[in-house]
């Protein structure tokens, strides 16, 4: 179960998930006890396997709720998986503590969606970033200020940006202090959590091209994690699709969205908003809603939707295996990847 | 202005909305004038600030905190701008109703569905109770909601996200409005449910012939749900048409880069066409235009002087000095795959 | 070194921006005001009061207002005004020996249980409903009765209970902070769980608990007094505003002066405290969003 799972024999990966999954147990209330109901789960990572190769960009997504934000937490050790392990570099990082897990997340750092809430709000950006150099000992003495000068000319933000306070700043601003803070330990992986969804249309393509231009230059991992598919198709090399808390399909970005093999890829696809006026749909693309991660449906979880649905998708769950150019978890993915 | 088969329903005209004081008043939306008929669907696409949900407001005269609004705005010829609250309320919920981004806020928590439906049905037709119970298990049947007759009992949080807003459409709709005014409704919810929400007004508006003003800030959902579009810059407008026109052929600056920030036909990776700066603040507009500080093409009268919408085509007007320069600056468009 | 002087200056500056911010506040004005005048008699009360606090004038009994004794006299002859200004002492003592244990302990329980949550936060919600079951005055009398009369008795019952109003206020404002982002982004970047909470939860947790304090003073000050009437807490002849009002007690339609003089003390002292802590309130809101 722990051992890391050799997809193929080329690079290693910078980072393995191994049968990972996430369950929250709700708080039972008093009278729930009492009644003998039964405490609820909600499973929100569901034996999740998945390589990061170094260098990449992964997209990882799927709709709210779909797991994929705990899927980030738990990768940069927000949360304890309940099963399964993390491997970065072959070795596990669950569950570290103090130096080990610091030196872990000097490698491995977070970006968070909101702009407003991810920062603090009573510290100076010059205090924010002062604040992870000293604790890491990146840098000593004069060289701290130096290298928060560096940081900001980094992320592109205006000289004297240093004193002030976040709410001195946009949402755009301030997501580029939140990417400034990341940097300051020096990573090799960047997660980023629905980096830019919080921000306007103009501005997320400001942001966009400071993440894919420090990516090239400093040579970094990253996990996309997101909801906007055409965003994701083009900072991505490989895209995981999320469906309740399990990948239903992964592989290679420009083969997924050019031709997805899974149903829920393909429906998802077509339920995002195309810019071309013509090619109008009158039905909805994908009718039904994600059933609660309280009560995961039996065999595939996509079938209560799947307009391809058979007896056998009721019944048995199907695997993630190599169909096409990459991976999709569909027992029919070769007859409806080709319709 | 021009010709059109269908009898236009709304007619705006120089709308202006502004709070704060006399003195140093900030302008929200400025000078905006644009027409409605019935059965179409009209987006209203800008960013954070640009005065488009203010503009909806206005015409329900539901803005808060107060501001003034000046111009006309002819409901059928009638002007709502000089109505007194007790007048608009007639008109508000009846012929033209409003749904909002976040249904459960607009929702009563405390009251089952079916009665939120029914209240709205004795406020304004004369149905006794046994035809509107029949009445609100058809509007829900309407809106998509499975089971709809077993549904009436429950409760706004028995509902998810996306039947919440179906919810808020039936209650809309059951007055048998000519106007639905949708402030951002899909923005909450996910694509997928997104998308059924966008192709249920779509069906209604032409099932039902009502007209339908949608805010949103994505192109995406213009793109694929209204007829016409007008663009919202700092308060004003900056372009307006026929979607077709403006997604595929646009020529302000503004919805040029707006549309060339999305990234469609570029090769991965590569650098996102990206307006620079960040949107204005209502008290820091220039007197001229408004866009012209992030503007690529503006020069040096555009600050000062304040462009005219002018005809761009038959069916489309742009408010831009510098047309020429624009087409010149973003290159021909491919046509959209 | 240039760095230093910058961050000093920036200090200053927003200490200025602060200050001036206050003190264009009507309300913080005189409320600071009322309190600086409190704490400066508490002080020297030696230099404010014409007579000594404790001295019998058997010639000047019970005698109303007058230029002599602006407060009149009790029945012992002894000057109200200056028996007042001395309780200053006594109650501002109170004010803040009552509150500050309460508040500290408050603080580190309220700042432990909301970050870790769990069984201590399970444990500690026991506690708190144990001790709110029982009104806040029995409580403390219960204690103080085992624990038998004093000053530093009544501080230890206060203590005692009050603690809880702080933790659970604490709590709640932790809880809430530690939902935003930049608790999660702090743990990210490998900070101590020390660190998260004294650097970053804490600071922006700790406006409401200081303007609940400020409020708690005055509180604590009426519950002091109460005390000192019922005579578990300062006692006679030490002079203390409750212990004041009790000793005029008999006396209220004769020489009405000798309750109602230090009733006064008692009003304007927590006025000054909740005026203080209203514009608090207001001023330590965060800025922006």
């Amino acid at each position: 179960m722990t051992m890391p799972m050799p997809m193929q024999a080329g690079p290693i990966p910078l980072l393995s998930l191994c049968a990972l999954s996430m369950r929250f147990e709700k708080r039972r209330s008093l009278s729930d006890t009492l009644a003998r109901r039964p405490q609820q789960v909600v499973s929100a990572v569901n034996d999740v396997d998945l390589d990061v190769m170094p260098g990449e960009t992964l997209g990882i997504v799927g709709e709210s709720g779909c797991g994929k934000s705990t899927l980030a937490r738990l990768i940069a050790g927000l949360h304890r998986p309940t099963a399964g392990d993390i491997l970065f570099e072959g070795k596990s990082v669950v569950g570290l503590k103090g130096a080990r897990r610091r030196a872990y997340n000097r490698r491995v750092q977070m970006m968070f969606q909101d702009p407003y809430t991810s920062l603090n709000p009573r510290m100076t950006v010059r205090d924010t970033l002062r604040e992870a150099i000293t604790v890491h000992r990146m840098r000593d003495g004069a060289a701290i200020d130096r290298r928060v000068d560096e940081l900001l000319d980094l992320v592109r933000l205006p000289e004297g940006a240093a004193d002030k306070y976040p709410h001195e700043f946009s949402g755009g601003q301030r997501q580029r202090i939140g990417i400034a803070r990341a940097l300051s330990l020096e990573p090799t992986c960047l997660v980023a959590d629905e980096l830019v969804s919080a921000l306007d249309v103009s501005i997320q393509a400001q942001v966009v091209n400071l993440l894919i231009e420090l990516q090239d230059e400093l040579g970094l991992t990253v996990l996309f994690v997101a909801h906007d598919l055409r965003l994701v198709r083009h900072v991505s090399h490989r895209v995981a699709v999320i469906y309740l808390g399990a990948i239903v399909e992964i592989g290679p970005s420009e083969a997924l969205f050019s031709k997805p093999m899974h149903p829920y890829s393909k429906g998802l696809l077509a339920a995002a908003p195309s810019l071309d006026p013509s090619a109008r749909r009158r039905a909805p693309a994908l009718v039904g809603e994600l059933p609660s991660p309280l009560a995961i449906p039996p065999g595939c979880p996509f079938h209560v939707r799947c307009p391809h649905a058979t007896e056998r998708c009721r019944r048995e769950k199907p695997a993630l295996r190599p169909v096409g150019a990459g991976m999709t978890a569909c027992h029919f993915a070769e007859t409806i990847g080709d319709a | 202005m021009r010709v059109q088969k269908k009898t236009v329903v709304l007619d705006v005209r120089h709308l202006r909305t502004e709070f704060g004081t006399q003195e140093r008043p900030l302008v929200a939306v400025d000078d905006v004038s644009f027409q409605v008929a019935e059965g179409e669907i009209l987006g209203l696409v800008g960013e954070s600030g640009s005065g488009k949900s203010i503009t909806l407001r206005s015409i329900l005269g539901i803005i808060r905190p107060r501001g003034r609004v000046a111009g006309e705005i002819l409901w059928n010829g009638q002007d709502l701008v000089p109505l007194d609250e007790a007048r608009l309320r007639r008109i508000r919920g009846r012929e033209i109703a409003m749904i909002f981004q976040e249904p459960m806020s607009s929702l009563n928590p405390l009251l089952t569905v079916g009665l939120q439906i029914s209240e709205n049905l004795v406020a304004h037709t004369d149905l006794d109770a046994r035809a509107r119970k029949a009445r609100a298990i058809e509007l829900l049947d309407l809106v998509g909601i499975p089971a709809a007759r077993s549904r009436l009992d429950d409760f706004p949080h028995e509902f998810s996200g996306g039947m919440r807003q179906r919810v808020m459409i039936a209650i809309a709709l059951a007055s048998n409005p000519k106007l639905l005014l949708a402030d951002e409704p899909t923005t909450a919810l996910d694509v997928t449910i997104q998308d059924q929400i966008l192709r249920l007004i779509q069906s209604l508006s032409r099932d039902l012939g009502m007209a339908v003003i949608l805010v949103t800030h994505d192109m995406g959902v213009v793109a694929e749900t209204c007829d016409r579009v007008a663009v919202m810059y700092g308060g004003r407008l900056c372009e307006i048409g026929t979607t077709t026109e403006v997604i595929a052929d646009a020529r302000h600056p503004y919805s040029l880069g707006l549309l060339r920030s999305i990234p469609r036909d570029v090769a991965p990776r590569t650098p996102l066409y990206s307006i620079p700066g960040a949107p204005p603040a209502l008290n820091a507009l220039p007197p001229g235009c408004a866009f012209s500080a992030r503007c690529p093409v503006a020069g040096g009268d555009c600050a000062d002087v304040r462009p005219r919408l002018q005809g761009a085509g038959a069916l489309r007007q742009v408010a831009c000095h510098h047309l020429q320069d624009a087409l010149a600056h973003f290159g021909p468009r491919e046509a959209a795959q | 070194m240039t760095v230093l002087t910058q961050s000093h200056a920036r200090t200053r500056g927003r200490l200025q921006t602060f200050l001036v911010r206050a003190f264009t506040r009507p309300s913080f004005v005189v409320g600071i005001a009322i309190l600086g005048l409190s704490l400066a008699l508490a002080l020297f009360p030696q230099v404010f009061a014409p007579y000594d606090p404790l001295a019998f004038d058997l010639q000047a009994i019970q005698q109303g207002p007058s230029l002599a004794h602006p407060f009149g006299s009790d029945n012992f002859g002894r000057d109200v005004l200056s028996r007042v200004i001395w309780a200053y002492r006594v109650d501002m003592q109170m004010a803040f020996f009552a509150t500050i244990f309460a508040l500290l302990i408050g603080l580190a329980v309220g700042a432990f249980v909301g970050y870790y949550g769990g069984i201590a936060d399970a444990i500690f919600g026991r506690c708190v409903d144990a001790i709110i079951t029982f009104p806040f005055l029995v409580l403390v009398i219960a204690i103080v009765a085992v624990l038998g009369p004093g000053l530093i008795n009544m501080y230890v019952a206060i203590t005692a209970v009050n603690w809880v109003y702080y933790a659970r206020l604490t709590r709640a404002e932790i809880m809430a902070q530690k939902a935003n982002d930049y608790a999660a982004a702090g743990r990210v970047l490998g900070y101590s769980d020390r660190r998260i909470i004294f650097r970053h939860l804490l600071p922006n947790a700790i406006s409401p608990i200081l303007v609940y304090w400020m409020t708690d003073m005055a509180l604590a000050i009426l519950l002091g007094s109460s005390l000192g009437y019922l005579g578990l807490g300062a006692q006679p002849p030490a002079a203390e505003w409750g212990v004041l009002i009790a000793e005029g007690r008999n006396f209220l339609l004769t020489a009405w002066w000798m309750s109602l003089m230090p009733g006064i003390a008692i009003v304007l002292t927590g006025l000054g405290f909740s005026l203080v802590g209203d514009a608090l309130a207001d001023l330590l809101r965060p800025k922006g969003r």
